[in-house]
């Protein structure tokens, strides 16, 4: 057998140990690192928001704290979820630490640029933080006018400059990962060799080039309305609060598919590496990002059917909203099939895998209800909208991120974790989620309305259901902090490739050398070859 | 419905509920077969397959079109089902019919203000017939509203500046809750109330305790006077402002030789910003109400001016909502 | 660090690589393929940036386009004209700046670069003329804006560059002082936030254009190496572009 295995002498995360050469690094590697612990940070801000909506919404009566501070709680918890957590989340930290190394690269095209990116993070973190300490925004992370413009009493421009700052983080990772993509491939990569996590990764960056610079013209409109007093949504003025709609969601809804389709990416990595098998109808798959990025641009009305947009329009935008269905459900579809015939696992990764693909499908079905014309104008602005987006965003994309984590774990530290805790922390938050979720598209049909701290008698056992699946979730959440930070003490020392995975990622030392290769690979073999993988692991035994 | 007393599903109070219900049982009978099959594929595969020795790999199979077709096409089939049904359902709660009973509301933070023709106000409770189309006219005086009758199964945003509808057939006596579901401030929570069906014979009793103001259009008819409109618009046509009898339904040509048909987005256009459409052959001399004129009284002067028409339409054009603002010669929207 | 193993990588021929190199790219030629591609994706983000702006003014334009043509009348075509003609001319000594350093030309492609820098402060000063007048005739959207002040006032300044709702050609329109109020403050409120975004971009222009010349005086560009002038000048053509739809978009609304 094989000798003990030991972490490498040399590699980036001791490259180098003052906080300068953290803080100035080049390397893509550190980079996602610190995006990590920044993303961390604010998802448990975030999270602490989400307790409190819970523990108010537990009791009909508005009593544990005032209108406005809930209102702030649910707007804050939308702001620093969407922007500061679920869109950076997988593209910052998974898709800078992998994509080079997948592509055989030695970095990003723009290395310098990365790291402005993550200034750019903080920075607009900072803005969005303070404005939250100097007594929050009241607004919902929608913005609305004319209450965001000229009703609320609220950090609303600080609020917006923050998101405003975050987007250009955004959209140059976008760059980044494009230009990369086309330029840094190693020989023999060839776009049909790319592990489909760069496929959704391309997609995604798209999708931030061309959508992020639409919300942050938006928010420079929403400023200077507010700020200067200007009249471009004002209705007094012959402005249009219906336009601020149509520019929001032009943005707003292209962003939900930055949030889903880099987890998509990984979900195809864990179903092929645990089921030892090429993802059954690669090209398929492959495509599919591409006609998720599209269509989600041409989709935008469909949030906005009951603020009077006309019949026809309306009728135009929910056609089209149905046919970004079609590709979602060839990706669960070709999922499913390669397990057939695959040699399948129950690691965590792959539960949180298999988790994926059910909450997702769950998800993306209730899209189908929103779609309906004639029963969105029922669903609109109910819960049962909360709970189709938290299926998706949290079902979908926080248990893809953390699919992904458990998984590259290894890779990115060189340790493994707590299979055992790990294990359960994944159960936990399926059931919690679940528990916490699903219950909300029963009380959003009964009617329940979004963004009430109150609400009829009669739905309480619903929400005090809700209630108590959070309390799972949350916990379910906290445990990977514990046996993560646990692993990089004491975590078995995994090696370059304990999964027996395929892709160039896992040719390299765990944690790898700062450069990536020592030799800039040369790629002949098709992706998802376990064969080659099978024959060389006989070779070494 | 309940169960073990827990409500899960909300009244069927409106004629077309059981249409938007049964519309959402088949895309639940469909999302939920399609969410067993793959539940129950992935768990028996995942089972099934399950490696034997460590370093099993699994078949190399690389997909198959016939399979990406068949998942691809019914899918989009089913798809199209779903939108169309959605559809047509949706053009029905769209058209009120003609002749559905008018009510106005005006939505603020966080009131909302009804109003009868009948004179009778009412706040954050509203008054219906069962078995009689009732449409609603809705706009806001500040931010966006929206409101919200869950056992009717309809909802229209409130938005300031322009009127947009909604309207219902209700079917069962009883109180059911209102809700506004647009976010708009501190008490969007408490922006909620009832709407009461009442049997018609007991609506019409209520409407008999009405208002000590008479009816809509009769306050109107007193603001006609107090806002000296009588002056110009003589019936005989030949004051400065052309007759206001039988003109609503009417098709107007205007100075610039367009036309316009005279429903309630033109009359409340005409008294915000009179000059903007003016009819041919009238000069440009009447006043605008812009801020003189509150958003009650002002559906109370479109009342009077329709009740001089009584042989028109009471509808408006269902498919576009009236957009009516303080703003030069905008068209119609849509 | 790892220059040793990384060197071992490459496969042309000679040993020296261009000071300019990054590491982590094998050529210059991709190196610059990628910078080139990076910035014109940039430039992407950019034109759907002004791009939500230019929708909210068409739509607007349309619906108000007789309010529009009124406020468009008092913009002064003089120094809209002459900014865009001072736009063209500094794109052009720009192209010959990236020109110049193709060449290997130290001396013009800094002479070329000030020279665009000037034209670029020349454009600015303009613009801080007419914003000047707009706030003198409480022509900026907000509690302080006047539409008729202007009118009022317009006589006692014989002032060349305006022009005012009593010019000729002007035909009748049907629009009440309170419409004019109203609706006006949207094209403003539009032109400001327009023109000042694209002066925002002028200015960072011009700084781009400070440290590039500061880098081609010290000789950084050669014949193989002047991305940075070549980007830069992708930059300043596009912001060339916006203004020239900016200027018949605001400017000439419905000019006589």
């Amino acid at each position: 057998m094989l000798d003990k295995l030991k972490i490498p002498e040399r590699h980036y995360m001791n490259d180098g140990h003052s906080l300068r050469s953290w803080l100035l690094t080049k390397d893509h590697k550190r980079i996602a690192i610190m995006y990590l612990m920044s993303i961390s940070v604010m998802f448990f801000i975030g999270g602490l928001f989400a307790v409190g909506i819970r523990f108010e919404l537990a009791t009909p009566q508005g009593d544990f704290v005032t209108a406005d501070t809930y209102n702030k709680f649910f707007t804050m918890h939308g702001v620093i979820m969407v922007f500061f957590f679920l869109i950076p989340s997988i593209p910052a930290v998974l898709g800078n630490f992998l994509i080079p190394p997948m592509i055989g690269a030695k970095d990003l095209a723009f290395p310098r640029i990365n790291l402005l990116s993550l200034y750019i993070y903080w920075l607009g973190g900072f803005f969005t933080l303070y404005a939250m300490i100097v007594g929050g925004v009241d607004t919902g992370w929608t913005f609305y006018t004319p209450y965001s413009a000229a009703s609320s009493n609220t950090s609303v421009v600080p609020t917006a400059l923050g998101i405003f700052i975050a987007g250009f983080s955004s959209i140059l990772t976008g760059l980044n990962f494009i230009v990369t993509i086309h330029r840094m491939r190693a020989p023999g990569m060839t776009w049909f060799r790319l592990p489909l996590f760069v496929w959704a990764h391309y997609a995604t960056s798209l999708v931030q080039v061309l959508g992020t610079p639409v919300i942050a013209i938006t928010i420079v409109m929403l400023g200077v309305e507010r700020a200067l007093g200007f009249g471009i949504f004002d209705p007094a003025r012959g402005g249009d609060p219906v336009l601020f709609q149509h520019l929001f969601w032009f943005y707003s809804h292209p962003a939900v598919y930055i949030m889903i389709l880099p987890a998509l990416g990984v979900t195809s990595e864990l179903v092929s590496t645990f089921s030892r098998k090429i993802i059954f109808g690669y090209s398929f798959v492959a495509f599919s990002s591409l006609a998720i990025a599209i269509f989600g641009f041409i989709v935008w009305a469909h949030h906005m059917f009951v603020a009077g947009i006309s019949t026809y329009a309306a009728m135009v935008f929910s056609f089209l909203s149905f046919s970004v269905a079609i590709p979602s459900a060839v990706k669960v579809f070709n999922w499913t099939a390669t397990l057939y015939k695959g040699a399948t696992s129950w690691d965590t990764p792959m539960l949180y895998a298999y988790g994926f693909i059910g909450l997702f499908a769950i998800g993306g079905l209730t899209g189908l209800f929103l779609a309906t014309l004639g029963l969105d104008v029922h669903m609109h602005d109910t819960y049962f909208v909360v709970a189709h987006f938290h299926y998706i965003m949290v079902g979908g994309a926080i248990m893809g991120y953390l699919g992904g984590l458990h998984f590259w774990w290894p890779k990115m530290t060189g340790r493994m974790y707590s299979e055992f805790f790990s294990k359960v922390s994944a159960i936990m938050v399926f059931v919690g989620f679940n528990i916490t979720f699903f219950p909300q598209f029963v009380v959003g049909y009964l009617g329940m309305p979004r963004r009430y701290h109150s609400y009829p008698d009669e739905m309480q056992v619903l929400n005090v259901m809700s209630s108590a699946g959070a309390t799972v979730l949350g916990l379910g959440y906290v445990l990977p902090v514990i046996y993560f930070l646990y692993s990089l003490r004491f975590g078995r020392v995994a090696g370059p490739n304990p999964w027996g995975a395929s892709g160039l990622e896992w040719q390299m030392q765990s944690p790898p050398l700062t450069e990536n290769f020592v030799e800039v690979p040369v790629v002949t073999s098709e992706p998802y070859e376990y064969e080659h993988l099978v024959a060389k692991e006989k070779h070494l035994v | 419905m309940q169960i073990f007393g827990i409500p899960i599903f909300p009244d069927q109070a409106s004629t077309f509920a059981k249409d938007v219900d049964a519309l959402y049982f088949f895309i639940f009978a469909v999302s939920a077969f399609f969410a067993l099959v793959v539940a129950v594929s992935i768990l028996y595969f995942g089972v099934r397959y399950h490696k034997t020795h460590e370093g099993d790999i699994g078949a190399r199979i690389e997909g198959s079109l016939p399979l990406e077709l068949v998942w691809s096409v019914i899918p989009t089939v089913i798809a199209m089902v779903m939108f169309g049904w959605g559809a047509s359902v949706f053009y029905h709660l769209r058209r009120p019919p003609d002749q559905a009973m008018q009510i106005y509301a005006v939505g603020k933070q966080w009131m909302w203000k009804f109003q009868h023709l009948e004179g009778q106000r009412e706040i954050n409770q509203l008054h219906v017939p069962a078995g009689r189309p009732v449409k609603i006219t809705i706009s806001s005086e500040d931010v966006l509203h929206s409101l919200y009758f869950p056992a009717f199964r309809t909802k229209m945003d409130a938005i300031p500046g322009r009127y947009t509808e909604l309207w219902f057939e209700a079917t069962t006596p009883g109180t059911y809750h209102m809700f506004c579901t647009e976010y708009c401030g501190t008490n969007h929570a408490g922006m909620i109330g009832s709407v009461t069906v009442l049997e018609p014979s007991a609506f019409q009793a209520w409407l008999q305790g009405g208002s000590q103001e008479g009816s809509l259009a009769q306050r109107g008819a007193r603001l006609f006077e107090s806002l000296a409109c009588n002056s110009c618009h003589l019936d005989t046509g030949r004051g400065h402002g052309p007759s206001l009898k039988d003109i609503v339904g009417k098709t107007e040509t205007l100075e610039d030789g367009s036309t316009v048909v005279v429903d309630d987005a033109y009359l409340r256009e005409s008294i915000l910003s009179s000059q903007a459409k003016i009819v041919r052959g009238f000069k440009p001399l009447m006043p605008t109400f812009q801020g003189l004129i509150s958003e009650e009284n002002l559906v109370a002067l479109i009342e009077h001016v329709k009740s001089m028409s009584p042989n028109a339409t009471t509808a408006a054009p269902a498919a576009s909502p009236a957009s009516a603002d303080p703003a030069a010669g905008k068209p119609e929207k849509k | 660090m790892s220059d040793a193993v990384a060197h071992a990588d490459h496969g042309h021929a000679h040993a020296a690589h261009h000071p300019a190199l990054q590491h982590h790219f094998d050529t210059m030629r991709q190196q610059k393929e990628a910078a080139v591609i990076g910035m014109w994706l940039f430039l992407l983000t950019e034109i759907l940036f002004f791009g939500g702006l230019f929708v909210a003014y068409m739509i607007y334009r349309v619906w108000y386009f007789d309010a529009f043509a009124e406020a468009s009348r008092r913009l002064s075509i003089f120094w809209g004209g002459l900014n865009t003609a001072v736009l063209i001319g500094s794109s052009l000594t720009m192209a010959l700046a990236v020109r110049a350093a193709q060449t290997n030309n130290r001396k013009w492609t800094v002479n070329w670069l000030v020279l665009t820098m000037l034209l670029g402060c020349v454009f600015l000063g303009a613009k801080v003329i007419e914003y000047e007048d707009k706030f003198a005739n409480y022509e900026v959207p907000g509690s302080s804006y006047n539409w008729l002040y202007h009118e009022q006032h317009a006589a006692a300044g014989g002032d060349h560059s305006e022009a005012g709702a009593a010019a000729e050609g002007h035909r009748e329109l049907s629009l009440t002082p309170a419409q004019l109020q109203n609706t006006t403050q949207i094209y403003f409120s539009l032109y400001f936030t327009m023109t000042g975004l694209h002066a925002l971009h002028m200015i960072i222009g011009v700084g781009l254009m400070l440290v590039i010349t500061r880098m081609a005086w010290k000789g950084k560009f050669d014949a193989e190496y002047f991305t940075p002038v070549e980007l830069s000048g992708l930059y300043w053509h596009f912001v060339d572009i916006v203004w020239i739809f900016l200027f018949p978009l605001l400017y000439l609304v419905e000019r006589p």
